[in-house]
């Protein structure tokens, strides 16, 4: 008897648990003269911090229009994966199937934006527009003609950082990186011009992304090279930091651009102030003296109290892209009927003002633009920037090289021992 | 507390082994059929007469039309991923609710059948996948994860309840960084890409309406199997090691022989699950055998319940339907929480899944019911009700 009434409450609470989580689900429902972008960005795993500032930037560009194009209602619905390509593939298939988006804006990471881009063939009508996946394939293998994407890659960040360690005396350095895509484009894009220059690689060292142990790979690090060219990202990076310091390591490191992004240089471990010096190559400087830049930096500073003392790469590109699909809207009147032909065209043709200047794309929907060379400093109050030491304009996705002899970056291509 | 109940139960009347345990809902009201009754050729009729009922009828035209009304997406991505996922957990269920050896290696088996799948027949990988026909590369999988299972069980079967899950476990890992750090075969992080089903007798298999059917039709084949297999002389032999392994050895069973068998059986589900799986998301990387899907697995199944082979399948579709919709509830990087407090709902409310709420709703159901005339049912009902809390 008192346990049945117990069994009775409890099937009440759980049913009342059902319901009102289902109530949430249909409240989603459409209103007319609105177009829904959809929008994915690691909230879960290795990069969740920076899938977080992400989202962040795509969610300021919609703010600094109000929420509104050419009298359209901007509704933004998100979605998390966790950097697997299967998990974004998934994300984005119910953004696109079930919650009908017009338009797409993401991934994140390298090999989901590979994922998501075999995937948009399979969804001609929407367009899909980068988040800040990095990967060269995404673009140059098989491209997708209705995925865009208005960030420059792994491989051009890095266009200028070959000479930068030259120049500051690196004649053979170490490379550990993550083994996926994403950083066999941005060693590719050191190495293409450092080898070119006479600098010498004797050792890659390639980790599993989301790795917790690096002592494994602090112990081969040979006593001979110069520098080391790190290119982790997120927890990787202060792991490997942490460790190396613990170790005794003192070697200069030359970082990729996620590696020494604003939430590496906030974080607080012993190590960050050797990281003073380090210099690396990306598509955002904070101290980059622009006024588009110096505007951009102080909206997302007034919007995003709880945010970074600056904004971080993936806030910057995912407000790069967002801004494109905003802006070509913005060029079509809202216009997406006919498979959205027009605002394709509008895409593909368009000279996109970003914070870092103007961006075109190519014939592959790729972009052309600036990268910066960097180099950490502390400012008066202590805190740790990028300054800018060189920028390098109009750089292609082939980094100057001919189609022919262009080969996509991988584990053992290019190679200078 | 399982092993002690089952003392007690042989005890009171050996012959309830014949009837096998936990018993499925239609079992305790209908007597057992004795074993051989199927030989007659007339009885077929009265065969199905006495299994099928209009719930059964209910369900089977409900899952075949669904995707007819359906959304693609509600097809594939729900439907199909839930059926798919809940025939990988079923491995589980059946392991651990009628062998009672729970084993956190089954998507590690999954695994194993895609790797080869990819490995053997054709992906985006030049150089590594060898590019057989399709039906060589699938037989050589099912086989080499089958093995895989059996020597899977061969090893942890002398251990006992957590030390069977750490022993897995540890497998599991270890199959995760084999595969992540292996270039040669099985290219690293980023795994093998566009591992698709044949186009066979011009039906692309990997459209939403497609696979669901292929999906349904090994869900169902997978789900009849071990209903029947429970009630077989091996299953109900293997319910009986699972309550008293040193009885049954007495008896002159070979437990360990019947352990591994029970791992290679599970194995084959899990298998085949693993294949659909991988063709589901058209790619096999390492984070489909990471530490989290071994995790999520077990989750499924204790979700829906392992009394019963539908409940990894109801398990599946909550877990799905969560993974999907979960970010709609709440907004940014805390919908997690969401996930993680339903499924701790669910298990605290109900210690065996949603298969446990629902028998018993349907116990106070029936005992109001049989308040008003006077049963005999309800004594028996009380039986089942505690005999199935035992896995």
């Amino acid at each position: 008897m008192r346990q049945g009434k117990r069994v009775f409450i409890r099937t009440a609470v759980g049913a009342a648990v059902i319901a009102a989580l289902g109530a949430t689900l249909a409240g989603t429902a459409a209103a007319q003269d609105t177009i829904k972008i959809g929008l994915l960005a690691t909230l879960e795993g290795p990069f969740a911090a920076g899938g977080q500032d992400g989202m962040r930037g795509a969610e300021l560009a919609v703010k600094q229009r109000g929420g509104m194009v050419a009298g359209k209602k901007i509704q933004v619905i998100k979605a998390s994966s966790d950097a697997k390509p299967d998990v974004a593939v998934n994300a984005t298939r119910k953004l696109v199937e079930q919650d009908k988006v017009d338009i797409m804006v993401g991934p994140l990471s390298g090999s989901e934006g590979i994922a998501v881009k075999e995937y948009s063939k399979t969804q001609p009508n929407i367009t899909f527009i980068n988040g800040s996946s990095g990967a060269q394939a995404t673009t140059l293998v098989n491209p997708s003609p209705n995925f865009f994407r208005f960030n420059t890659e792994g491989a051009q960040w890095m266009v200028g950082l070959g000479k930068a360690a030259l120049d500051k005396g690196y004649k053979r350095v170490m490379v550990i990186a993550e083994d996926y895509a994403f950083p066999y484009s941005q060693v590719q894009g050191f190495m293409s011009e450092y080898c070119k220059l006479g600098g010498k690689v004797p050792v890659k060292a390639w980790v599993p992304l989301g790795g917790k142990d690096y002592s494994s790979v602090i112990a081969r690090i040979p006593k001979d090279v110069d520098a080391l060219v790190v290119v982790l990202g997120g927890a990787d990076a202060v792991n490997f930091l942490n460790q190396y310091e613990q170790a005794g390591g003192d070697k200069p490191i030359v970082g990729g651009s996620i590696t020494v992004s604003q939430d590496i240089l906030n974080y607080k471990g012993k190590r960050r102030d050797s990281l003073v010096g380090t210099i690396a190559g990306a598509p955002i400087a904070d101290a980059y003296d622009a006024p588009e830049f110096k505007a951009f930096v102080a909206d997302y500073k007034k919007n995003y109290p709880d945010g970074y003392p600056s904004p971080s790469l993936f806030a910057l590109v995912y407000y790069v892209n967002m801004k494109a699909a905003l802006d070509g809207l913005e060029a079509v009147k809202g216009d997406l009927s006919d498979g959205q032909k027009k605002y394709r065209a509008a895409l593909s043709k368009m000279v996109l003002k970003t914070p870092v200047g103007d961006v075109r794309l190519d014939e592959n929907r790729q972009a052309i633009g600036t990268t910066f060379i960097t180099e950490v400093a502390k400012d008066a109050k202590g805190g740790l920037y990028n300054k800018v030491l060189r920028k390098v304009d109009g750089v292609n996705q082939l980094l100057g090289m001919k189609k022919e002899e262009f080969k996509i970056g991988s584990r053992d291509e290019p190679s200078c021992p | 507390m399982s092993a002690a109940y089952w003392r007690k139960a042989m005890n009171a009347g050996a012959g309830r082994l014949a009837m096998g345990r936990p018993p499925a809902p239609r079992a305790a009201t209908a007597a057992a059929p004795a074993p051989g009754a199927d030989q007659d050729a007339p009885a077929w009729l009265r065969w199905i007469w006495e299994r099928v009922s209009a719930r059964h009828v209910f369900v089977m035209v409900g899952v075949l039309v669904y995707p007819l009304v359906a959304t693609p997406f509600f097809t594939f991505q729900i439907a199909a991923q839930s059926l798919v996922l809940g025939l990988i957990a079923l491995s589980l269920t059946f392991l651990g609710g009628y062998g009672g050896m729970v084993s956190l290696a089954q998507m590690t088996v999954a695994g194993i059948a895609g790797y080869m799948v990819a490995i053997f027949g054709a992906s985006a990988t030049d150089g590594v996948s060898l590019g057989w026909p399709w039906w060589l590369a699938l037989l050589l999988g099912l086989a080499i994860a089958t093995l895989a299972a059996a020597f899977i069980g061969w090893l942890s079967v002398r251990t006992e309840g957590i030390y069977t899950i750490m022993i897995t476990l540890a497998i599991g890992v270890a199959f995760y960084y084999l595969v992540l750090q292996n270039y040669t075969v099985f290219n690293g992080f980023q795994g093998k890409q566009k591992v698709f089903p044949p186009t066979l007798f011009g039906i692309s298999w990997r459209d939403a309406v497609p696979f669901y059917y292929l999906a349904l039709f090994w869900a169902l084949a997978g789900y009849f199997f071990v209903k029947y297999l429970v009630r077989t002389p091996f299953g109900i032999a293997l319910q009986g090691i699972r309550d008293n392994p040193r009885r049954m050895n007495a008896l002159g069973f070979n437990v360990i022989a019947h352990r591994v068998a029970a791992y290679a059986v599970a194995g084959v589900l899990a298998a085949i699950g693993g294949v659909l799986f991988t063709w589901y998301n058209g790619l096999v990387t390492p984070g489909t055998v990471g530490t989290s899907w071994l995790i999520n697995i077990l989750v499924i199944a204790v979700l829906g319940g392992m009394r019963h082979p539908i409940g990894p399948f109801l398990g599946a579709i909550v877990f799905v339907l969560l993974q999907n919709f979960a970010i709609d509830v709440i907004d940014r990087e805390r919908f997690n929480l969401v996930i993680g407090a339903v499924f701790l709902a669910i298990v605290l409310f109900s210690p065996d899944g949603l298969l446990g709420l629902w028998a018993r709703l349907r116990a106070r159901l029936e005992r109001a019911d049989a308040r008003s005339r006077i049963s005999t049912a309800r004594p028996s009902r009380r039986v089942q009700l505690e005999g199935g809390r035992s896995p």
